[in-house]
């Protein structure tokens, strides 16, 4: 059986590697650290963890006053509160200066589950894609997940990296060389291509599986880095498909949709590009596979939507 | 404790400092003349008395930081960066110009000597509270100086960082409040309770205490008093007058954010420049 972990797990052990490899990496956190798996850094490094309390603003700007004076801070809550909370000081303390805090999101998305719309950053992309300065990482398994929290603290600048407490299966092996800015083709296929990131990779993956039943071949494009989005890449995996799918557990307005949509809207003869998500609606509460079925985002609906639009070709 | 030549010094700087403040801004541009005059005397003492800083090496690791939390009052600390040789004097009348290092809001990528971006309120006790954790980490001993308006203190993050730098017991943070009690459009105390505003901090954990914040002494006692306090977090609350030294600005929230005629320009210089005189004048007697 394929084993299934949660992207918010493999960060909880990677960045607990990370500190014992680099003591200038600081971890902050906001009364969550259990459910951001921070808990591992505080156990090992008690001088370096900061439970600010239930205070996201303060968080990230004392991660900011940190990162100036030369740490590496990592700042973790959930995608809806680091985002939502801490708007004014990450644009201006964090992203204008470009200063080197790694802002950790976790349990985003629908699969947030029971918690509802107020828990539950179907925005956050958005959010942080219009930042200058911000890169937008949303890895879509435990390896990528691991090699994303070693690459952030290489990375200059600051990070947004998006994070779950979804079960995914292992799409890596562990030769997989995570690169900021890099998107991978994880299956080919000449007919259609599907653009997916985090949660949503492993059900383009259900979904190739179930199109090709149907003899339709789908390529799978991991976008790991929504922001740069990897371009080349992208303009290379549509250029000879009938069809271009985008797949995310986020708002079709301002998402991975949009930023494909913003790199081929410049190219003549571009296929239709069809964004699968969640339509501009806020969620609610109920389980994550109940959630993701009600918003079309299973690898049999996905597969459904895809006939119908190539109906429409 | 400041000697009575250097504290003669030290009034003329902050007469120096008003006066280019006013220069730089110029007439007819909107600037932020109340705020930046009533923490002119605040801004002198920490640069030109109490922090330790090389002017030659502003990145120096053990320097001592100033963050002026309350952004749109940053024209006078680029008067204090460039009067120390951080930069130019000559780039002063640059304020605001497109191009220009010097920003409405300081901008710490463009401007040396800056030890954060600010200009939303509110953000940056904690952030001034982030670098003082850092040099725990780091084993650097520097204190961080952290500028807030009392009209900042109604933001509710200010409030986060107090309680969190009481936790942390942040010895080298110090808060200097510039209490001229006027915000944009009128009084603070029309929108939000402050007081008893000492009364607040020392429930948050704070030590504090209470000066003119025109009085230069008062300010560098009150500086020092902040040394001794290594256990906690030390506030200083300052009270000022908004627009400090022009008759017609003082006291004015019309000047938050104003601009002056050719005519209102050279009457606020005239003032300015006579008070710089009796400080001189003072300074010569005190030599002499």
């Amino acid at each position: 059986m394929t084993r299934l972990t949660e992207t918010r797990y493999a960060y909880g052990e990677a960045l607990l590697e990370l500190g014992r490899q680099l003591p200038k990496v600081v971890v902050l956190d906001a009364d969550l650290y259990n459910s951001t798996r921070t808990v591992l850094f505080r156990d090992a490094f008690p001088e370096r963890f900061f439970d600010v309390g239930i205070s996201e603003a303060d968080m990230v700007s004392t991660a900011a006053g940190m990162a100036a004076a030369g740490l590496i801070p990592y700042c973790n809550s959930f995608a809806m509160f680091i985002t939502g909370m801490c708007y004014m000081p990450l644009r201006i303390q964090i992203a204008y200066p470009s200063l080197p805090v790694k802002l950790i999101g976790s349990s985003s998305g629908l699969t947030q589950g029971p918690d509802g719309a107020s828990h539950q950053a179907l925005e956050d992309i958005s959010i942080m894609r219009s930042l200058p300065n911000m890169v937008v990482v949303s890895p879509a398994d435990e390896v990528e997940t691991r090699r994303a929290t070693f690459a952030l603290a290489d990375w200059p600048g600051p990070v947004y990296m998006r994070l779950g407490r979804y079960p995914v299966p292992r799409l890596f092996d562990e030769g997989y060389h995570f690169e900021i800015g890099k998107a991978t083709i994880l299956r080919e296929g000449g007919d259609i291509v599907l653009f997916a990131t985090g949660h949503m990779v492993c059900k383009a993956l259900d979904a190739a599986d179930i199109l090709e039943r149907d003899r339709i071949e789908a390529r799978v494009v991991n976008i790991s880095t929504i922001k740069p989005l990897d371009e080349a890449t992208v303009r290379e995996a549509t250029d000879d498909v009938a069809l271009i799918v985008s797949v995310e557990e986020h708002n079709i307005i301002g998402g991975l949709g949009s930023a494909i949509a913003e790199c081929l809207s410049a190219i003549a003869d571009t296929p239709p590009l069809l964004r699968l998500g969640v339509r501009d609606e806020f969620g609610e509460s109920g389980l994550a596979d109940e959630l993701l079925t009600k918003h079309r985002l299973t690898g049999q609906l996905i597969a459904e939507d895809v006939h119908r639009a190539l109906r429409r070709c | 404790m400041i000697r009575a030549d250097e504290l003669a010094g030290l009034r003329r700087k902050a007469a120096e400092m008003r006066w280019r403040i006013v220069n730089m801004m110029g007439s007819n541009k909107a600037n932020h003349f109340g705020g930046s005059l009533s923490v002119a005397d605040i801004v002198a003492a920490l640069y030109f008395y109490k922090m330790r800083y090389d002017p030659a090496n502003p990145c120096w690791p053990e320097r001592d930081r100033f963050l002026m939390s309350k952004g749109h009052s940053v024209p006078a600390q680029y008067v204090a960066l460039a009067m120390l040789g951080v930069f130019p004097l000559e780039e002063l009348p640059t304020l605001k110009r497109l191009g220009s290092r010097l920003q409405g809001h300081p901008a710490m990528h463009q401007m040396p000597g800056l030890e954060g971006c600010t200009g939303a309120l509110g953000e940056g006790l904690s952030y001034a509270n982030g670098m003082a954790l850092a040099g725990r980490i780091l084993g650097l001993s520097y204190d961080v100086y952290c500028v807030l308006g009392d009209g900042e203190l109604q933001e509710g993050q200010v409030w986060e960082a107090a309680m969190t730098a009481a936790k942390h017991c942040l010895g080298n943070v110090v808060a200097i409040i510039d209490r001229n009690r006027l915000k944009a459009m009128d009084e603070t105390a029309c929108s939000k309770l402050l007081d008893p505003l000492s009364a607040r901090w020392v429930d948050f954990g704070w030590a504090a205490t209470e000066i003119d914040g025109h009085d230069i002494a008062a300010i560098c006692d009150a500086l020092d008093w902040a040394d001794t306090q290594e256990q906690q977090p030390s506030v200083i609350i300052a009270n000022t007058v908004k627009g400090k030294g022009v008759s017609f600005i003082e006291g004015q929230p019309g000047y938050h954010n104003g601009r002056l005629s050719e005519e209102q320009l050279q009457q606020a210089l005239g003032e300015l420049e006579t008070a710089l005189t009796l400080v001189r004048d003072e300074q010569d007697d005190k030599i002499d």
